[in-house]
């Protein structure tokens, strides 16, 4: 976990506005009844009790909408007042105020709550004491260092030389900047719809588990470990020897369950007139026709002992009816053995596809045991070439190269969405759990499938939370830095390359241009401005 | 009545029967595809400690897996070597980068939130939403400025400045949170205080922080293992004698087919604290995601 949650909501607080709360008021020139609850508006924004319950014997907060102007001045600081006003939480007091006090309605409502506050609490003094450690540091680590950055972008790598707008210009130009950005662009199309879908999914299923704690909690897991951590375990994920990649492990075995999988690459027959076989456009063949009866010899080179390491000892195959014979590694560890003769401590070549061949056409096909002998039974008479196939010598499939340049971007959003499902899932599971039961039984009773309950209404139901989880996995996804850092490996970083890790490959490691560094930090800082509205907006209908 | 009754009871017997039968196969089907995602899920991380456990020639021989097969291979050398190495030193720091930053973020955002929510001044409104404007800001809009600033005031590569960094960039969040849990503390429990004429700080210190430990260990467990888990503030603003286990590991990362006996027991000794930390309070971090995404 070493993101933020970015996604505000109001929490505590906000369960005592909400209350009250009944949507958006999308009407205030009606004088009658909303607008003057919208005047209710701002005071209750904030504090929601400050206004409504006040302390024993004060007005009620709809006569606080009474008072006109003279307190108006406050109402400037409040924001909250002048765009879409939500509905009131003082829906019940409203009718008290008359028609006159619309007009004047959002600029008394603050002032109203500012007064009935002053009235007992403590002054605007002991704020600024209480506010003063967090605003200084806030102002000197957060809101100077934007502005920095905005008057640094404009200049050269040095800071010496005034460029203008340049260093945004080669963001937008150089190929090596435009590739952090088409790879941001794959990261904020697919990761946050996978990881929403995913948490979606799992909230959905563990409501038919009994074991859906223990299901949270290790999907839940990898958000207390470092992206640092998640990075070198799926740097051994990704590994690519199938011996040392469970990624790869995974893939070759389920490969060979459905392919043949022995492979000899490099084996071949010695290349003399003795050897009894050649090789004919990459397959093995006998030279001389083979009979039934006479068991074939093809003795193999050109592999290490490594490779046989699973095979039996090799067997002169018994002769009796039919074509039968013996594939072995002619090579004895140390040295010695006899030529074409199969020694003792010679291994067997199991597994490998042999066909009868006669007049050009393939008769049968067969594969020989762990002692290299095979044996066609029920072919009819005559004389045939024994044929080892070419895909008996090609190499074995060893996986995908997950850590080279094309599959990098999609192997390290694996790795994001396996750190990021579990919050989501937690975020949605606790969304599905709001939702009314009777509504789905309902349904359920009435004859909707358990696809048309999903679709038709517990999705809609959730679409405020799925809306803040794939938001928030936006913000997140834009600044995605540790991830792609550890994961690629360094010949490949300029393929994987993200602008988060950019700006500071250019500003600290070893780029040396900072003025580009800044042009890429206000890039970023621009592309999350618009979570930034919708984060203040969603706050202030919450609140309001 | 009984017999329109009777045919209505027998057809929602039946589907009830159909019903029954498509969930329980299906609840099968669920149970594996679920047990299937566990494991996906659980696996890289096991297979991070069985490497860490085993040995160089082990690893770079045959896949971790195989421990299921023939066990007792495992060994402690790596995590042993590890600490002769003076990884010790880079954890050591980290605990020092961490437990302030997380005392820091606590204190000076609870005094922040409290002004927010119980203090009326003018601009309030405006100061909060422009901190939770903050909330989305990211960290490397800083980087640059700060480096000069540290570098100006003597403290880049230290430890004071690395902390530092961590609480400007931990109180919007902190501050959000702490607010939201303030203003649903009940009104009269202030009054009454105020009423005695109880100096605001002592409000503060004696009715609201107690009542707010629920928030307040939410919060705290997620600065600590953001500031624990962080690499990209230590990476530029720590020197190497003041660094982080997640800096000292990225250093390795280099040679990572070579480093492996250093890589995972590194982090799996980076992450085991978060784990404790995290099996210990998941009710608090849920309820601190939860407060601080979706009501």
């Amino acid at each position: 976990m070493t993101e933020r949650l970015d996604g505000p909501q109001a929490a505590g607080g906000g369960d005592s506005a909400a209350g009250a709360s009944s949507g958006p008021s999308e009407t205030p020139a009606d004088p009658s009844s909303d607008s003057p609850q919208s005047s209710e508006v701002p005071q209750s924004s904030e504090t929601p009790q400050s206004a409504d319950s006040p302390q024993p014997g004060a007005p009620l907060p709809g006569s606080d909408a009474d008072t006109p102007p003279p307190d108006s001045p406050a109402a400037s600081d409040s924001p909250t007042v002048s765009e879409e006003p939500p509905a009131g939480p003082a829906a019940g007091y409203a009718t008290a105020a008359p028609p006159g006090a619309v007009a004047t309605a959002d600029a008394s409502a603050t002032a109203g709550a500012a007064k009935a506050l002053v009235r007992l609490g403590p002054s605007p003094r002991l704020a600024v004491m209480f506010l003063l450690p967090a605003l200084l540091l806030l102002a000197a680590w957060v809101i100077y260092p934007i502005v920095y950055s905005i008057w640094r972008s404009l200049y050269d790598s040095a800071g010496d030389r005034f460029v203008g707008l340049s260093n945004y210009l080669s963001i937008f130009t150089d190929s090596s900047t435009l590739t952090t950005i088409r790879n941001n662009i794959i990261w904020v199309v697919v990761a946050p719809v996978i990881v929403t879908a995913l948490g979606l999914i799992f909230a959905v299923l563990t409501e038919r588990i009994r074991w859906s704690t223990a299901f949270k909690l290790v999907l839940f897991m990898p958000m207390a470990v470092s992206l640092l951590a998640a990075g070198v375990i799926f740097r051994l994920v990704y590994e690519q020897d199938p011996d040392k990649g469970v990624a790869n492990a995974v893939i070759t075995t389920v490969h060979d369950a459905f392919s043949a999988g022995a492979g000899y690459p490099g084996a071949r027959p010695r290349e003399n007139d003795q050897a009894p076989a050649a090789v004919q456009g990459g397959a093995v063949v006998t030279k001389q026709q083979a009979q039934a009866g006479t068991p074939v010899l093809i003795p193999l080179v050109g592999l290490t002992q490594d490779a046989v390491k699973n095979t039996a000892p090799a067997k002169a195959a018994p002769g009796g009816d039919g074509l039968s014979g013996t594939i072995w590694l002619d090579v004895v560890r140390g040295g010695g053995g006899t030529l074409n003769q199969i020694d003792p401590q010679e291994k067997g070549l199991a597994g490998v596809t042999v066909e009868a061949v006669s007049g050009g056409a393939v008769k049968a096909t067969t594969e020989t045991a762990a002692d290299g002998t095979f044996r066609f039974s029920g072919l009819p008479a005559g004389s045939y070439v024994v044929r080892l196939p070419q895909s008996n010598f090609t190499a074995p499939f060893n996986g995908l190269t997950w850590l080279g340049p094309s599959l990098i971007t999609p192997a390290i959003i694996g790795a994001y969405i396996w750190v990021w499902a579990g919050f989501a899932m937690v975020l949605i599971a606790a969304g599905l759990s709001a939702i009314p039961r009777d509504a789905l039984e309902a349904a359920r009773i009435d004859g909707a499938t358990e696809w048309q309950v999903f679709r038709r209404i517990t999705v809609p139901l959730l679409s405020p939370v799925l809306l803040v989880v794939f938001v928030t996995m936006i913000i997140n996804v834009l600044k995605v830095f540790d991830l792609v850092f550890i994961i690629a490996p360094g010949s490949v970083q300029p393929q994987a390359n993200v602008i988060a890790l950019e700006m500071w490959r250019v500003s600290f490691g070893g780029g040396g241009n900072q003025g580009l560094g800044s042009a890429l930090s206000i890039f970023l800082l621009v592309l999350v401005v618009p979570f930034m509205i919708f984060n203040i907006r969603r706050f202030r209908r919450d609140e309001g | 009545m009984t017999t329109l009754a009777e045919p209505l009871h027998a057809q929602s017997m039946r589907r009830g029967l159909i019903a029954r039968a498509v969930d329980r196969l299906g609840g099968g089907l669920v149970q594996v595809f679920m047990i299937l995602v566990a494991l996906f899920w659980l696996l890289p991380t096991l297979g991070l400690l069985v490497v860490s456990l085993r040995g160089e020639t082990e690893n770079n021989s045959s896949g971790w897996w195989t421990l299921f097969t023939k066990p007792a291979q495992l060994t402690v050398d790596n995590y042993s070597n590890l600490l002769a190495s003076g990884f010790g030193s880079s954890f050591w720091n980290t605990v020092l980068i961490t437990v302030p930053a997380t005392l820091l973020v606590i204190g000076i955002a609870a005094m922040a939130a409290y002004a927010f929510a119980w203090i009326e001044f003018p601009g309030r409104d405006l100061v909060f939403l422009v901190v939770i404007a903050l909330l989305v800001v990211p960290v490397q809009i800083a980087l640059i400025p700060i480096a000069k600033l540290y570098g100006a005031l003597g403290i880049f590569g230290s430890i004071l400045g690395v902390v530092l960094f961590h609480v400007a960039f931990g109180l919007p969040f902190a501050i959000f949170l702490l607010r939201n849990f303030f203003v649903g503390i009940p009104r009269e429990l202030l009054e009454a205080a105020r009423m005695d004429g109880a100096p605001e700080w002592r409000i503060f210190a004696t009715v609201v922080f107690p009542l707010a430990k629920p928030a307040i260990a939410s919060l705290g467990i997620f600065q600590f293992l953001w500031v624990w888990n962080d690499l990209l503030v230590a990476l530029v603003f720590a020197d190497t004698g003041n660094q982080p286990m997640t800096k000292a590991l990225q250093s390795q990362m280099r040679q990572f087919g070579t480093n492996v006996d250093i890589l995972a027991p590194g982090a799996f000794l980076s992450l085991i604290i978060p784990l404790v930390l995290f099996f210990a309070f998941q009710r608090y971090f849920v309820q601190g995601m939860l407060a601080g995404s979706v009501k």
